[in-house]
């Protein structure tokens, strides 16, 4: 037994559950490009998940606040990209693809920027007299939630909104026999390029150390007199931005997006970092594929079972492990 | 966040108390004394929304626990009732049994969610609860068969209860009129709401008042003292979280009861804990009387604040952006504001900030 979990261990331990589940989706579903297909969906979901959480989970990590308004910029930042489409539309009809891509990449980043001043904001005003208060915290931080949910309705209305997609990531590959629409591989390669990007940041820089640092011990990072209040900032804007270009992907994603796109969304953020465990980027990113993997399969396999399988997913996770499968060390 | 300790001769705990009987004595007489359906109607509500108030202020307030699945319960409650009403049709015994189901799957639920999450930090708590509370609501919209999914449950209630049913008939067998009002089933429905929530809010002071509700605060102040003390915090939590819960059940039936009508908007969908959640803030955390004061404020500005707000859209119609902001739909847009602004600066509530401000 010790032998068997040791191997485990070494080769990634908790890292292994998603190839563990899609390794037992494989023989439930049976047909390998039914398995093919949802596995690239799942991974592509995942990922789009991945951008809007791992900014929730790494300011709860930093300076232990949890933002109930986070889904706010996911809404905010799909329907900023949805307006900027919708005013490039020209661009996007056209057959080039330099225009297409500029399109798209004005308008991931108008919403990443938007996500970024909106963060500022949202800290120096709604999170900042707050800190250290965790009741009043998730008070305060739902009243933004109520007020950014009306101010969206009011400005963009509450009919559902068409995002029109760039021409070169519409339609599908042919792998096999299975087809594996484009814009899913686009939002994984996305997805990854932006988590080798913040490991990279977290694991390899001055600011990353800081910031690791400032999870596991914030007084004492204090004490040696960096200012961490300020990198507390840009951690809030940078996972703001984060979620802001998962909004913009997702937006693009569901092609219609509606006003209550947040609070669907904000639940499976919260899953996902619950079961990856909080303050963590890794841990983050193993809930989100988790998630994404689980609701891809258990939609195909059982279609009623859909919608409360992120819920059961959940629950076992947290009876095995109550603090979430890879948590920052606290 | 400190409770009102306060002394019996205190001026503002005095203020705080006649406010609350006044309400509760307009409660008592409000087919009396408003006698249009919807003032009625108001009324059956504000005495609703005091219980469910109140007992979500027993684990927010006194407790320290946030949960988001306080309408899942109210759910749990009224969707006992409607369903079992629309199976075996009219009469007291499905009231009875719904009220049972519903309590029975409220405490099951409670204990589960309570056991599992309630050890770990009251973060994650508060996120289960909304996962939990959300994946409820889906349910109830998608078990159509069993719920009416979004069209919700119409059915009939005990004949004492029906507008056409005779209380007291006068010499000509006609419904007879006390100082105008007729004594008809409304009548009787009204009188149901009022003496239920008014029995379960009674409980719930004597639970506040007693021992467990000493120990509750120490736990709030203090998990790791009372815990040293020798108290089992886990078990404590889990078990008001339950009474919580049952309370919010009970509410419900009696409330699917006077409407008549069930469906995810009246009992399940998240605005309603938006609304409790901000009753709660306005009246006061902490205090039993602050949740009467706050569910009433909030309904009166639910029933009466969107007719203002459309006149204010109608007057700024020439400036961009205002009237919208301004349209009776985006009332919760200013309920958010002012409760932020409630949250920084009176965290005490209404209720609170008067008994402390006056007791020096």
């Amino acid at each position: 037994m010790t032998n068997i979990s040791d191997l485990v261990t070494r080769a990634g331990g908790v890292f292994l559950l998603p190839v563990a589940v899609a390794i037992v989706a494989f023989f439930l579903i049976g047909v390998p490009s039914s398995w093919l297909t949802l596995t690239i969906a799942g991974l592509a979901m995942g990922m789009m998940i991945f951008l809007m959480a791992s900014g929730l989970s790494l300011v709860f990590g930093l300076m232990d606040v949890l933002n109930f308004g986070h889904s706010a910029f996911v809404s905010f930042g799909a329907f900023v990209a949805a307006s900027v489409l919708a005013w490039l539309s020209g661009w996007l009809g056209s057959p080039s693809v330099i225009l297409n891509s500029l399109a798209l990449i004005l308008a991931i980043a108008a919403a990443v920027v938007f996500g970024l001043g909106a963060g500022w904001f949202f800290e120096r005003v709604i999170v900042k007299p707050v800190y250290h208060d965790h009741l009043r915290q998730i008070l305060i931080t739902m009243g933004a939630l109520i007020v950014a949910e009306q101010m969206i309705l009011a400005i963009w209305g509450g009919a559902p909104v068409s995002v029109p997609r760039p021409h070169f990531l519409e339609g599908s590959i042919i792998i096999g026999d299975a087809s594996v629409e484009i814009y899913r591989i686009f939002a994984f390669c996305l997805g990854a390029a932006v988590y080798v990007a913040l490991h990279v940041l977290l694991n390899r820089t001055r600011i990353g150390l800081l910031i690791r640092a400032g999870v596991e011990n914030r007084e004492m990072v204090e004490a040696l007199g960096f200012r961490i209040d300020r990198l507390f900032i840009g951690v809030f804007m940078l996972g703001s931005g984060l979620a802001a270009m998962g909004g913009a992907m997702w937006a693009g994603y569901e092609t219609l997006i509606t006003p209550a796109l947040g609070a669907e969304m904000m639940i499976i953020v919260f899953i996902v970092v619950i079961i990856g465990g909080l303050g963590s980027i890794q841990g983050t990113l193993l809930g989100a594929i988790m998630v994404g993997l689980f609701a891809n399969y258990v939609g195909f396999l059982a279609p009623k079972m859909a919608l409360a399988s992120n819920m059961i997913l959940m629950m076992v996770i947290l009876l095995w492990r109550p603090s979430g499968l890879a948590p920052a060390v606290k | 966040m400190n409770t009102a300790v306060t002394h019996p001769a205190n001026k503002g705990d005095l203020i705080v108390k006649a406010i609350v009987l006044v309400i509760a004595a307009a409660l008592l007489f409000a087919p009396f004394l408003f006698q249009d359906v919807r003032s009625v109607e108001v009324a059956a509500r504000i005495c609703i929304f005091v219980v469910l108030v109140a007992s979500y202020d027993l684990l927010i307030g006194y407790t320290g626990i946030v949960s988001f699945a306080h309408t899942m319960f109210f759910g749990f409650g009224a969707y006992g009732v409607a369903i079992l009403l629309k199976q075996m049709g009219p009469g007291w015994g499905p009231v009875v049994l719904g009220t049972l189901a519903g309590v029975t799957v409220s405490i099951i639920v409670a204990t589960l969610i309570g056991l599992l999450s309630l050890r770990v930090k009251a973060i994650f708590f508060a996120m289960i609860t909304l996962a939990a509370a959300s994946v409820v609501l889906v349910l109830a919209s998608q078990l159509s068969g069993f719920t009416g999914g979004e069209d919700g449950i119409t059915y009939r209630v005990p004949d004492l209860f029906k507008p056409a049913t005779k209380l007291m008939v006068d010499e000509d067998g006609k419904v007879l009129r006390i100082l105008g009002v007729k004594m008809n089933g409304k009548l009787a429905a009204y009188y149901f709401v009022f003496l239920t929530c008014f029995i379960l809010f009674l409980f719930l002071l004597r639970v506040v008042a007693s021992p467990l509700g000493t120990v509750l605060e120490a736990i709030r102040e203090n998990e790791g003292r009372a815990e040293g003390i020798g108290y089992r915090v886990v078990a404590y939590r889990t078990f008001v979280f339950c009474l919580a819960a049952t309370m919010a059940s009970i509410a419900g039936s009696v409330y699917a009861v006077w409407l008549k009508y069930t469906g995810p908007d009246t009992a399940l969908s998240f605005a309603i804990m938006i609304d409790i959640l901000l009753m709660v803030v306005i009246g006061g955390m902490g205090t039993m009387w602050g949740a009467v004061i706050g569910a009433t404020l909030m309904v009166l500005a639910q029933y009466y604040l969107r007719d203002l707000m459309a006149v204010a859209s109608e007057a700024t119609s020439a400036i961009p952006l205002l009237p919208d902001l301004l349209a009776p739909d985006r009332w919760l847009f200013w309920l958010g504001i002012i409760f932020i602004l409630l949250v920084y600066f009176f965290p005490a509530g209404l209720a609170g900030t008067i008994m402390k401000k006056e007791s020096h």
